[in-house]
């Protein structure tokens, strides 16, 4: 499939990867190898049913979710820019992007984009803020069956309690920024993509 | 300056006594087997002083200014220092190092055969009223003596007031020895007992390692490994060569002294000179509190070179005995490396796991379940020096491996014996290697060469910049995170030598230049505890080195921690990275499947880090840490505003809930006295699993949803509960060897607290009942039954309290 690969690609639009996601061309090419590798139906356009193809994926209790932020809104298929554009809030933060300009536009794999991907994996409604229930759902399925329903809730509500600075019971996105202050994000929500 | 001390010192009772007790069965013991006259004399002086000292009680005039009490200190401190000279000076003078046994033999066959007409010393013809046997009682007595040495030096110098700030506690102990061993050289002008190679590596350095690699912080530790095994081999082989070949450079250069030093001398001296020591950059790092990847590159290096150290130490022995020397031996020896390096791994994880499965089944005899932690640790330790492979790697290995399934398998009182019992020995056994090397350190076998010593300082120093330098180059490029160069600066720095090189510069055959290499170790040894020691707090305070961040682990933290890592891990799926997550995932996977539930008892399986968390900071707020950070201590809840310690209020009292505390409070302060606290013997303790079940839910919940009723946020948890007083538990995270006995920092000492506790039990063993009696704020009780069976402290106070209530 190689080399079919990377005639389907055009070098125009490796170009255009590459700008807006910063990934280098040996490592767009190689991300387009798995890409065509997950599309059994060889169509240029992944379908949930592909993500759920990769085991690994199928027993992490964050599976669905993540397959969900691959796809844009209320889309099934996602192509390959659409692909790459999520990879790109994993790539690792250079040292030359720290010093850049905010005048110009944020990059994918910014702080600030890197936490609002993770925000978005607990904010299923999309209203910018973290509900309760939707914490607890995700709570649920992180602790396992064992634990009581009053206990998660209670978990729950300390962490909106220790996140929430104007008492509406949820967490908005500056609060969840706030939270993770301490944390280092850059480096957590990183993967190195081999060249 | 007897009239001095007398006047102005002022010491604790206890201290006092007990000393007291150590100097006059000292004086007792000398008097009856007649020393030399030199040494009563000091000793009646000291006895002298001790008696003269007006024993003040615990709690003088606080209207004292605070320089008369900081010269009560140092005048308490210099008393101390005569008095551990006295002890030292019998019990060194009745033993010279290497005659241990021939005395103890000789008073024994005197004893029972005193028809022999050849020695007749001393023969009683009436019976002796009081007779003195120091000969049954020597070894231990010695030990002992030495131990209580150590212990009061450390305590003289977290009393000695700004001078910890200063100086590491590792160099004072050493000065402390330095001291010991001048006392005693200056009164038998022998040299005095030296730290034998196998009572070092036998007994006192398997319980730093363990205690290190019991508290090792596996995640970050795990996540560097990479980085931590480069510095480790790599590190270790560059700087034995290097300073091993530049030595034998140096040798060369000055054939007139030292030419009688072959290569492999020199390679061998590299080879013990060359690995940085844990015990010392642990001493050291405890108290410069860099940030946690810095700490765990250096500390990580210093545990794992030990195999490295091992072999090539031995290798250069047996090479120094063969004949000739081959490249297959090289090659085999190289071999070597993995081998002890994995074999102590393979041997760690053994035991550990063994230990594991063991701690499973004690809940029937709860009280030795912390000594399954140390056996089987100290077999593993003891196992692999039998097969020498490499010790240190099977300890920590053992250590980290059994960590999460004994805490999870153990009662919680265990669990506080295990950490307590850990950080004491590693303690002892740290205060008493430092002073065995500066008592060693006083000998005849030195000699002095300028070029030799001052050049392994330098190379020393010199190959370990290079080394690091260059090996961060190369690694950064592989890394997420890079070393920046102030850390490396810091790593390079802070690659202390310690008592490992000194035992093993002791353990090398005898040959013309033994006592230059030992000399040296000594001189190195002591240049970079005292020097970089010292010099490393100023120095990352002025380079602006990242600091650890001292805040409380939270809830939302845990939890966003552990959805970025499967966020990470499903991530790396899709791109078909196997990446470290990846690796992590498959490891925890493979560990709820199968190890968890075969190692770890049936009820206690399924608890998740989340709810760990959750639950340790909810005991932390129950028992009102002084550290909780401002956002947790602004939402208060209504029990705790009636608690002593000092917390900003959040809300007003409701008069019902008032009139109930009022009844509880009238009711059992009538009842103080009447101690009906269980009484704690060892056969009672399994009760305490008992105890949790009869136990009826004490506190009330209520959920962010039903709030609305009330201004304040939501209570958290059983607020009600006031868990066992055991101040331990509360340093559990801020735990270490330093902070046990008293903070460096500048802090509110957390051991003084435990006096005012006594006095609010009563109040607090009230809220118990307040709120799980008053039934008309309270939302439901019972969900909050289904939670007792997870609830792990025990609280053995509640019940009591609840009998109060039941009787009054």
């Amino acid at each position: 499939m190689g080399s079919r690969a990377s005639t389907l690609l055009r070098e125009e639009e490796i170009e255009e990867i590459k700008k807006e996601t910063g990934f280098s061309h040996s490592q767009i090419t190689r991300l387009y190898s798995r890409f065509s590798s997950l599309d059994k139906g060889e169509n240029g356009t992944l379908s949930r049913e592909d993500f759920q193809r990769i085991p690994e994926l199928a027993i992490n209790p964050l599976g669905d979710r993540i397959i969900n932020a691959f796809f844009p809104e209320s889309e099934d298929q996602v192509n390959f820019r659409g692909f790459m554009r999520t990879l790109a809030h994993f790539r690792p933060i250079e040292d030359n992007e720290k010093n850049k300009d905010h005048t110009a536009s944020e990059p994918l794999n910014s702080r600030t984009n890197k936490l609002l991907f993770a925000f978005r994996l607990y904010d299923l409604d999309r209203d910018d803020k973290i509900s309760r229930d939707e914490l607890l759902q995700v709570l649920r399925m992180m602790v396992g069956v064992n634990i009581s329903d009053e206990q998660l809730g209670s978990i729950a509500d300390r962490t909106i309690q220790e996140a929430d600075q104007n008492g509406d019971s949820s967490i908005s996105f500056n609060e969840f920024i706030k939270v993770l202050e301490k944390v280092d994000v850059e480096q957590k929500m990183s993967i190195r993509f081999l060249h | 300056m007897c009239a001095f001390v007398c006047v102005h010192v002022c010491v604790r009772l206890c201290v006092c006594v007990c000393v007291c007790v150590c100097v006059c069965v000292c004086v007792c013991v000398c008097v009856c087997v007649c020393v030399c006259v030199c040494v009563c004399v000091c000793v009646c002086v000291c006895v002298c002083v001790c008696v003269c000292v007006r024993v003040r009680p615990l709690s003088h005039a606080p209207g004292l200014p605070c320089h008369s009490s900081y010269g009560y200190r140092m005048a308490g401190l210099c008393t101390h220092a005569l008095l551990l000279a006295a002890c030292a000076l019998p019990c060194s003078s009745l033993t010279p190092p290497a005659q241990v046994s021939p005395p103890q033999q000789q008073p024994l066959s005197l004893a029972l055969n005193s028809s022999d007409a050849g020695l007749l010393l001393d023969v009683p013809v009436a019976l002796r009223v009081f007779s003195v046997d120091y000969h049954h009682v020597q070894a231990p007595f010695e030990i002992v003596l030495w131990i209580m040495l150590a212990s009061l030096a450390k305590l003289g110098f977290h009393w000695s007031g700004r001078v910890p700030a200063v100086v590491p506690e590792s160099c004072l102990l050493i000065m402390v020895g330095l001291m010991v061993g001048g006392v005693i050289y200056g009164v038998r002008h022998s040299a005095p007992p030296t730290l034998s190679a196998d009572a070092f590596f036998l007994f006192l350095l398997p319980p730093i390692v363990l205690d290190a690699g019991y508290f090792l912080p596996g995640r970050l530790f795990f996540e560097n490994l990479g980085t931590i095994l480069w510095y480790a081999v790599l590190g270790t082989l560059w700087n034995v060569m290097g300073i091993g070949l530049s030595l034998y450079g140096v040798c060369l250069l000055a054939p007139e002294s030292l030419g009688d030093v072959s290569l492999l001398h020199c390679l061998l001296f590299g080879s013990l000179i060359a690995a940085v020591d844990p015990v010392a950059v642990l001493s050291v790092f405890q108290e410069i509190h860099v940030n946690e990847q810095l700490h765990i590159l250096v500390f990580g290096e210093s545990l794992l070179n030990d195999a490295v150290t091992v072999v090539l130490y031995k290798l250069f022995e047996s090479f120094l005995r063969m004949p000739t020397i081959s490249g297959v031996d090289v090659l085999l020896g190289g071999c070597r490396v993995v081998v002890v390096g994995l074999g102590g791994l393979c041997l760690g994880l053994f035991f550990g796991l063994l230990a594991a499965l063991t701690s499973r089944f004690t809940s029937r005899a709860q009280v030795i379940a912390p000594l399954f932690v140390f056996l089987y640790s100290y077999l593993s330790y003891l196992t692999s020096e039998m097969l020498h492979l490499s010790g240190i790697m099977a300890i920590v290995t053992c250590a980290v491996t059994m960590k999460q399934y004994v805490e999870a398998n153990v009662s919680q009182r265990s669990n506080t014996s295990i950490q307590y019992f850990l950080k004491m020995w590693s303690s002892v056994s740290e205060t008493l290697i430092f002073i065995f090397l500066g008592v060693s350190t006083i000998q005849d076998v030195h000699m002095w060469d300028w070029p030799f010593v001052c050049s392994t300082l330098l190379l020393c120093l010199l190959w370990r910049a290079l080394g690091v330098l260059l090996l961060t180059a190369v690694v950064n490029k592989l890394r997420r995170n890079a070393v920046t160069f102030r850390d490396q600066f810091i790593i390079a720095y802070g690659g202390l030598r310690g008592a490992i090189c000194f035992s093993l510069v002791f353990l090398i055959d005898d040959f013309p230049k033994k006592r230059l290499f030992i000399t040296t170790t000594i001189v190195v040894i002591l240049f970079t505890v005292f020097v970089q020691g010292m010099t490393i707090k100023p120095l990352v305070e002025l380079l602006e080195v990242k600091k650890r961040k001292r805040a409380l682990p939270t809830v939302s933290e845990e939890i966003h921690s552990r959805i970025l890592d499967h966020l990470l891990a499903g991530i790396e799926d899709v791109v078909g990275y196997w990446g470290q997550h990846y690796w992590k995932d498959k490891f925890e996977q493979f560990n709820k499947k199968y190890l968890r539930r075969f190692l770890i008892r049936e009820e206690r399986q399924e608890c998740s880090s989340i709810l760990r968390v959750y639950e340790e900071l909810e005991r932390r707020e129950q028992r009102g840490e002084e550290e909780t950070p401002i956002t947790q201590v602004e939402h208060c809840s209504q029990e705790r505003t009636l608690i002593l310690e000092s917390r900003p209020h959040s809300r007003p009292l409701l008069p019902e809930e008032m009139d109930s505390i009022r009844r509880i409070l009238s009711r059992n302060l009538h009842n103080f006295n009447n101690k009906q606290t269980p009484a704690y013997s060892r056969h009672t303790l399994h009760q305490e699993s008992s105890t949790d079940r009869v136990r009826k839910p004490l506190h009330r919940r209520q959920s962010l949803a039903e709030s609305s009723s009330y201004p304040s946020s939501a209570q958290h948890g059983p607020q009600g509960e006031r868990l066992e007083l055991s101040g331990s538990q509360r340093k559990r995270t801020g735990l270490s060897r330093s902070h046990t006995v008293c903070s460096t920092s500048p802090r509110p000492g957390p051991l003084d607290s435990p006096d005012p506790e006594p006095a609010g039990q009563p109040q607090r063993e009230g809220q118990g009942p307040a709120a799980g009696g008053d039934p008309s704020p309270a939302p439901p009780q019972t969900p909050s039954e289904h939670q007792e069976p997870l609830r792990r402290p025990p609280k053995k106070q509640l019940s009591f309290a609840f009998e109060n209530e039941k009787q009054a």
